[in-house]
């Protein structure tokens, strides 16, 4: 950058020209007014482009009535309710399908991944064919593959495939027994309730227990055996208040049970499917963050695998996990707006897709969509710094 | 197995050998790295294991505590020989102490965590009682007040005598040392100098590569030296440096002495 | 004790090496080390021949129509039929040779990359972004120097996919320089400014962003100005990637020693000078593997532009497997898309890697 000759300016004060304040601070006032301007065009323009359109602008539309039917809600919807409503069933189904994916994601995720590790030739290999399948081919044709060329072309439901003629897939969806509690069964509720704070109390008695006499407990198989136990022990006392509704094929599809919508299940298990390759590529890359040294040195202190994985390993492996799983589940729960591309009706496609097309307020629609997924986005991540402050390993 | 209680020192059985390895090779995959390795330490004895780089060293002291396995000739460790046996190479590890170079301190973990890890879950000991004995250790390499803090904030020389305190902790009856001072600034390598030759003056069974000759000079019993992954020679400290035998050794011993 | 004599290297015992000692090592070292092998071969054995027999042994390959698929096999014959449109779309026939020709133009600038001894790299790589483009889009749009024009609508299949995302790594580049710089500037109004809009568009799914560019991009735009559907997929992908690569691009920055920075203030040079000759050059070295990773993403993800209504690679198979010639020629058309995308985002994760390895081996020395 060429300057002008400044030999006239105060040794004590240079030119305002050449004065680093300055011109930081008119660099940043010409920045702040060229965006503004820039804003202040488009504003202009889309209120006038609006105008033209007949389109009002304002959220006053989210309480018109809707008049359109959704394929799957978690709350009470029909066509009579409102535009704001619609919004709220598409997020809740955003919301539930991004938890399951998120669940199956993690649990195949991290098998994988160890087996990725594994001492074993055959399984290692296996794991590694699975990581370099599935992260390289895209998401969305992923979910069309297991929508259009594997759920479509299932037989019907009158031919549908089923298990104990209790479970039946077809091209319908899974239906499932569904769990019908009738009076009575809150007995069971409180035993659960009772179970899970008995859990805890026996952890923490464990952990007290080893900690003055040094004696070991076996707390997970408790556990578990108070988790299962307790509540069926409930179950039998109260007469036994649960029975089942098994689905029954009536006319072309079948009543009662669960159904899960073949819509959710292609896009559950393409998410699912997808993001557990990545998420296992990035925990055996933790684990392998994890110098040998220290498991050697778990080791000549006597400690076994088990002990030296649980003690040592894993907990320096999640730090370097934990970051990049938590930008994963993002990644995971944004993809999930890709279920416009087969109807599953999630919070793009009803409200950014049939909400937008019918009442054409295009503003509103899409910043509210984009607001919740910033929302979700930046609280998780606001969550991350500070848990990789707090995780920091403490250094010189 | 019989659990010792870990405070109380059991006198070392002196008729068994501490260490004894008869004709032992060792190959990573076709390279073969120990060749024909035949050492004897007495309860109490005192070896400092020298040589030039790439020589084996650090592989030979891996191998008697099993973080390295070797493929023929045999291993025993206070009479208990060294198989595949998960049962024994458990015994062993209890019995033998070992510090590494890059001190392998557990990051996560607080200093007083490091050297109650192992009484907690091997030996199976109250915290309370697993705290004091870790601080009775950290005290005689003297950093106590260093306990609460994480190994991140301690100087190298600190961090390596939190791991001898670590190792002691178990109260092992043999120490390995994989040069202990080798990553360490020189005005550190005295104060882990002076932990060591305090422990060797109190009889521990101790194998140490290191490359400090005044050490081995102060302390040893027996200086051994390896080279082209055999042992070469093993002598007396005295006429080890006085009167090397092997021209290996002179030119080792010349190299290293001469600056 | 003088009797040392060299022992010259032995073999090791015989089932510790060889095949006998890698399937001892590797698959039966122990009990449960050999369920894990059985495990994994009856997984195989599960997988591998049923997948064999549909793509290869019961597969058709030879014929024209749909009457050529008789095995219980894939139908490639299908793939076959209609290759030139998963290829370019409905890009007029008589013009392929253009397309070819920018395809061939892009290998011949990208390929000498790969090779370290190849002298002009620089050239070709500032080629291949400044001058290259306008060749490929006065061949492709044609409407001059007596080539034929095609309307954007007419472009299909692998080329547009190529097309999209080249364009989006291309472009998002510089925007991704100055926003990673503004993002790290000592003004808090441009540092501001620079993070909000990253972490806006990183917030946000990119099918959103396709929305917002198809159905809002109008409304921003006075009267009479407009954009066909392409230009405003390409400015949302734009948009969407330079927020990611300035991410990229900002952790190669950070990289660079503060006596990088340093060094060049003490000789005199002014912030663009020591960002443009001495701190950008290191810091693009270091990020030549996270832009590839990004490539990769991008790659994958234009396959979202199926769903504003563009035919890409996958928009084009989906058409033709709905299409009511062919039945049942779904799993073939995705087979082959997926064919695809996994070779180019197989051999550039591998390439990335290699860069990784090559480049942390460097900085060791």
């Amino acid at each position: 950058m060429a300057e002008p000759g400044n030999t006239s300016a105060t040794p004590s004060k240079p030119a305002p020209w050449n004065d680093p304040a300055v011109r930081s601070v008119v660099f940043q006032v010409v920045a702040v007014a060229a965006v503004a301007y820039f804003f202040y065009v488009i504003f202009d323009n889309t209120f006038t482009n609006m105008e033209k359109r007949g389109i009002t602008t304002g959220f006053a539309f989210l309480d018109n009535p809707s008049g359109f039917g959704i394929l799957m809600s978690l709350v009470e919807y029909d066509e009579s309710h409102t535009y704001g409503r619609t919004f709220l069933v598409g997020l809740l189904n955003t919301v539930l399908v991004s938890f399951l994916g998120i669940i199956v994601a993690t649990a195949l995720g991290f098998t994988i991944g160890v087996a990725r590790l594994s001492s074993n030739w055959i399984i290692s290999k296996l794991a590694a064919v699975y990581i370099e399948v599935l992260r390289n081919i895209p998401l969305l044709l992923q979910i069309f593959f297991w929508y259009f060329a594997v759920l479509q072309v299932l037989p019907g439901p009158r031919n549908s495939f089923s298990w104990n003629e209790a479970v039946f897939l077809s091209n319908r969806g899974l239906f499932t027994p569904a769990p019908v509690f009738e009076s009575g069964s809150s007995l069971i509720f409180g035993a659960l309730v009772v179970a899970v704070v008995t859990v805890i109390a026996v952890a923490n008695w464990a952990r007290k227990r080893q900690e003055t006499t040094g004696q070991q407990f076996h707390t997970v198989y408790v556990s578990i055996g108070i988790l299962l136990g307790l509540p069926f022990l409930a179950f039998l006392v109260s007469g036994m208040p649960v029975s089942i509704d098994y689905p029954a094929l009536k006319g072309f599809n079948f009543r009662g049970g669960i159904r899960i919508i073949p819509e959710l299940m292609a896009l559950l298990w393409a998410l699912s499917f997808y993001t557990a390759a990545f998420i296992a590529e990035i925990v055996r890359a933790g684990i392998l963050a994890v110098e040998h040294g220290q498991s050697e040195a778990a080791h000549a202190l006597g400690l076994r695998p088990a002990p030296t994985l649980k003690l040592v390993v894993i907990p320096q492996a999640l730090r370097v996990i934990i970051p990049p799983l938590t930008s994963q589940y993002l990644n995971l729960a944004k993809n999930s707006s890709l279920a416009t591309a087969i109807g599953y009706p999630d919070l793009v496609a009803v409200f950014m897709g049939t909400t937008l097309n019918q009442t054409g307020q295009a503003v509103e629609i899409v910043a509210m969509t984009m607001a919740v997924y910033l929302t979700i986005s930046l609280s998780i991540s606001t969550l991350m710094n500070w848990y990789n402050k707090r995780k920091a390993l403490v250094e010189r | 197995m019989s659990e010792t209680q870990a405070n109380v020192q059991s006198a070392p059985d002196v008729s068994t050998l501490a260490v004894e390895i008869k004709d032992m090779h060792k190959w990573y995959g076709e390279f073969h790295v120990l060749k024909d390795i035949n050492l004897e330490v007495k309860q109490g004895e005192r070896i400092v294991i020298c040589g030039p780089s790439g020589s084996g060293k650090s592989t030979l002291i891996r191998c008697i505590n099993r973080l390295e396995e070797h493929q023929q000739g045999q291993i025993m460790v206070q009479g208990i020989e060294l198989t595949d046996d998960l049962k024994k190479i458990d015994e062993i590890r209890r019995e033998v102490g070992m510090c590494f170079q890059h001190f392998n301190l557990f990051p996560h973990l607080t200093v007083l965590e490091n050297c109650t890890l192992a009484l907690i879950w091997v030996r199976k000991m109250p915290k309370v009682q697993a705290e004091e004995i870790a601080m009775n250790y950290l005290e005689r390499v003297k950093i106590p007040d260093q306990a609460k803090k994480f190994p991140g904030q301690l100087s190298g020389g600190q961090q390596q005598r939190v791991a001898i305190a670590r190792s002691l902790c178990m109260s092992p009856k043999i120490m390995l040392f994989d040069e202990p001072t080798s990553a360490l600034d020189p005005e550190m390598i005295k104060e882990v100098l002076d932990v060591m030759v305090e422990l060797a003056h109190e009889g521990m069974t101790m194998l140490c590569v290191t490359h400090e000759m005044g050490f081995a000079k102060m302390v040893a019993d027996r200086v051994i030296f390896m080279d082209v992954r055999q042992i070469v020679e093993e002598n007396e400290p005295n006429e080890f440096f006085n009167n090397p035998q092997h021209d290996r050794t002179k030119l080792f011993l010349s190299q290293i002495l001469d600056h | 004790m003088t009797n040392f004599r060299e022992i010259a290297d032995m073999p090791p015992p015989a089932n510790t090496v060889g095949v006998v000692g890698w399937v001892r090592k590797n698959l039966i070292s122990t009990p449960m080390n050999a369920l894990f092998t059985f495990i994994g071969l009856y997984l195989v054995y599960l997988l591998l021949p049923p997948l064999l027999d549909w793509t290869v042994f019961s597969a058709n390959f030879a014929g024209e129509d749909q009457t050529a698929c008789t095995g219980t096999g894939a139908c490639w014959v299908f793939i076959k039929a209609r290759i030139t449109l998963f290829m370019y779309g409905f890009y007029p026939s008589e013009e392929y040779w253009r397309m070819n020709l920018v395809f061939a133009l892009l290998a011949a600038t990208f390929l000498p990359q790969f090779f370290d001894a190849f002298p002009y790299k620089k050239v070709f790589g500032i080629f291949s972004v400044t001058g290259f483009p306008i060749i490929a889009y006065i061949l492709i749009s044609g409407g001059m120097l007596g080539l034929e024009h095609v309307e954007t609508d007419r472009w299909g299949g692998l080329s547009l996919t190529l097309i999209l995302s080249f364009v989006g790594i291309v472009a998002a580049l510089p925007i991704g320089v100055v926003l990673a710089l503004g993002r790290r500037s000592s003004m808090p109004v441009i540092r501001t400014m620079c993070i909000v809009f990253i972490e806006l568009w990183r917030g946000v799914p990119l099918i959103s962003v396709l929305f917002m560019a198809s159905v809002m991009l109008p409304l921003f735009l006075p009267e009479g100005v407009t954009f066909n559907k392409l230009a405003r997929a390409m400015i949302g992908i734009v948009m969407f990637q330079s927020a990611y690569m300035a991410e990229v691009i900002r952790g190669g920055l950070q990289a660079i020693p503060k006596g990088q920075y340093e060094a060049a203030s003490a000789l005199g040079l002014s912030y663009w000078k020591s960002m443009s000759f001495i701190v950008l050059p290191q810091a693009m070295k270091l990020v030549i593997p996270g832009i590839v990773n990004t490539f990769i993403a991008l790659f994958k993800d234009t396959t979202l532009v199926l769903i504003i209504g563009l035919f890409d690679i996958l928009g084009s198979v989906q058409s033709a497997i709905v299409d009511p010639v062919w039945r049942g020629v779904s799993t073939e058309g995705y087979v082959f898309a997926a064919m695809c995308f996994w070779v180019f985002c197989f051999s550039m994760s591998r390439y990335s890697m290699a860069l990784e390895r090559k480049l942390h081996t460097g900085h060791k020395r």
